[in-house]
């Protein structure tokens, strides 16, 4: 009895989620944005939870290896805008957490999912910042490949996802030609220079290709995340993309983009491109590229360190509340 | 007259050189995120602040240094920032210690260069008072908390407090440079700013329930640049780039 009752509540309850499902997706179909305190199928907001904060951790582990160099930048112009921009990605982190915060996913749990290795960043911050240049090669490729994968999110269904997008896009953008501009100077300043460049290129050359994830035929969760129109392309579309704006900025440079098999498709005016090593960007979601443990580490190590900070801060407002309370009684 | 300038100016111009240089350490490594967007805040208004200074100092000196020549170029003795400000971060008790020491400091500075004879140096001081302001509330809060937090938080403070202490003497020292510059209005004279700095810190410190120490011995000698053994780390990485690498642009 007391089963059947159940069952018969979740036969009901299907029913309503099948009509509220397709009143969601007729919403999606018609480009209504969805808002936090409107129903949602609970895929929707996992997918949303998922990709949100992957998106946040990635801006502050991406803080780590750009963070390498402030202390060691060339003149003071680089120092300040470095600074700048490390700046703006915690920013960005903030709008992102915030952005997960209203599907109901609390920021230290995400935090604690980050720290225990659960959670997952960009594989591209498992890469070492070893030169200057690779300031420079993070702005324009790393940032480059970024933007090419953000601004169809400014359109994304969820409207708290998409208004942050637009904020971050605007900044990255400017990043990215920050970043380009570095790398122009240091190419039309001395030959050593630009050696250093194109070691740079040559080693976050195919780990940005890797940035825009798994090739379609293997991308799990494309299909439904295009339907939710969260996704507007499909991974190997935005990477095309990507390899065409770009491959034409590195002739610009008077660098050689390290894949033989590189070459323009007259017809299709598309950069054709050499076979990605999948097996590399496997290993490093794995957790065995260059950085991982040294990122987790050391995000570990900061959350550790500002413990007490942070518990102070919490038992003084804490202290303050009470006294408050005591003045007003 | 014109080389006291530039020494002048070259003091201020490596106090907040070698400060921003310091807060740019901890980027990606602060207690909470919005403390290491905060700290970055406070670093970027130091460099930009050294970026004018170092900028205004090369043209009275007139030898054609620019302001990375002035900040890359030069060797640890003819630095000349207080001892204060090139103090290891330390645990965030002792940064947050460094910066409101220096902050409640540089708030009435600034107020007081306003009003110099030297219009280029009332014009940065304009820009920079607002900034100070921001560091020393932004510090002061931090002092409060730590101080009246937990136990623990508040023996680090005080903890910071005692290290640095003996380098709070330094700011209020006037060598002839800086009384031949006060003299012709061009300078602020730091003993000036002695009584408001003792009562701005007394308050946050009663507020952060926090003892101030006796006022005893005071370390000195960055003015002359004679540093402490940190000093040399600080420039080795901070001047890597244009030592390995000289007469290139970046």
């Amino acid at each position: 009895m007391y089963t059947q009752a159940l069952n018969n509540l979740e036969a009901v309850s299907d029913i309503e989620d099948a009509e509220r499902g397709a009143a969601f997706q007729a919403r999606i179909d018609n480009e209504e944005k969805i808002e936090p305190n409107d129903w949602m199928p609970e895929g929707y907001r996992k997918t949303l939870v998922r990709q949100i904060s992957q998106h946040a951790h990635s801006e502050i582990v991406g803080m780590l290896p750009e963070g390498n160099w402030i202390t060691r930048a060339p003149t003071l112009k680089r120092k300040a805008a470095l600074l700048a921009k490390v700046q703006d990605e915690g920013g960005h982190g903030l709008y992102l957490y915030s952005a997960a915060e209203t599907l109901g996913a609390s920021r230290e749990e995400l935090n604690e999912q980050l720290l225990s290795g659960k959670a997952k960043y960009s594989s591209i911050f498992n890469y070492p910042t070893l030169t200057w240049a690779d300031i420079g090669a993070i702005g324009w490729l790393v940032d480059g490949a970024a933007i090419m994968n953000q601004i169809p999110l400014c359109r994304c269904s969820f409207g708290p996802y998409s208004r942050a997008m637009i904020r971050i896009c605007k900044e990255e953008s400017f990043h990215q030609r920050q970043g380009y501009e570095l790398l122009l100077t240091m190419c039309r300043s001395s030959e050593e220079q630009k050696e250093m460049v194109q070691d740079a290129l040559n080693r976050w050359w195919w780990p940005s290709l890797m940035m825009f994830g798994p090739s379609d035929k293997d991308s799990q969760h494309s299909a439904q995340s295009m339907a939710w129109k969260i996704k507007r392309f499909t991974n190997d579309e935005l990477r095309q993309k990507f390899v065409d704006a770009t491959v034409p900025q590195a002739h610009y440079l008077g660098l050689t983009i390290p894949d033989a098999d590189l070459k323009l498709n007259e017809e299709t005016g598309h950069w054709e491109y050499g076979e990605i090593d999948w097996s590399e960007f496997a290993r490093v979601l794995k957790g065995d590229g260059p950085c991982n443990k040294q990122r987790m580490k050391a995000r570990q190590k900061a959350h550790e360190d500002g413990a007490w900070v942070r518990e102070a801060a919490l038992a003084y407002s804490e202290k303050k509340k009470s006294r408050r309370g005591q003045q007003a009684a | 007259m014109k080389d006291l300038l530039f020494a002048y100016i070259l003091r201020l111009a490596d106090d907040a050189a070698i400060l921003g240089q310091r807060l740019g350490e901890w980027c990606g490594h602060a207690p909470t995120l919005e403390e290491d967007i905060g700290l970055a805040n406070v670093a970027l208004d130091h460099i930009g602040q050294a970026r004018a200074l170092y900028s205004y100092a090369g043209e009275v000196e007139g030898k054609g240094r620019d302001e990375d020549q002035l900040c890359f170029l030069r060797k640890e003795r003819e630095f000349s920032n207080c001892l204060l400000v090139e103090q290891p971060n330390g645990d965030f008790a002792e940064t947050i210690a460094r910066q409101f020491f220096f902050s409640a400091f540089m708030l009435p500075f600034w107020e007081k260069m306003k009003a110099s004879k030297d219009e280029t140096l009332a014009a940065i001081a304009a820009k920079a008072e607002k900034e100070a302001a921001y560091h020393l509330r932004h510090s002061a809060e931090w002092v409060i908390r730590l101080g009246d937090g937990t136990e623990e938080s508040r023996e680090r403070m005080q903890d910071a407090i005692e290290l640095l202490w003996p380098f709070t003497g330094e700011l209020f020292e006037a060598d002839d440079t800086v009384k031949v510059l006060v003299a012709e209005g061009v300078a602020v004279d730091p003993a000036s700013i002695r009584d408001e700095w003792r009562e701005t810190v007394g308050k946050v410190f009663g507020q952060a329930t926090l003892e101030m120490p006796e006022e005893g011995w005071a370390q000195t000698g960055g003015r002359s640049g004679m540093h402490t053994e940190h000093f040399g780390h600080l420039l080795t990485e901070m001047q890597y780039m244009q030592r390995a690498y000289p007469g290139l642009k970046w």
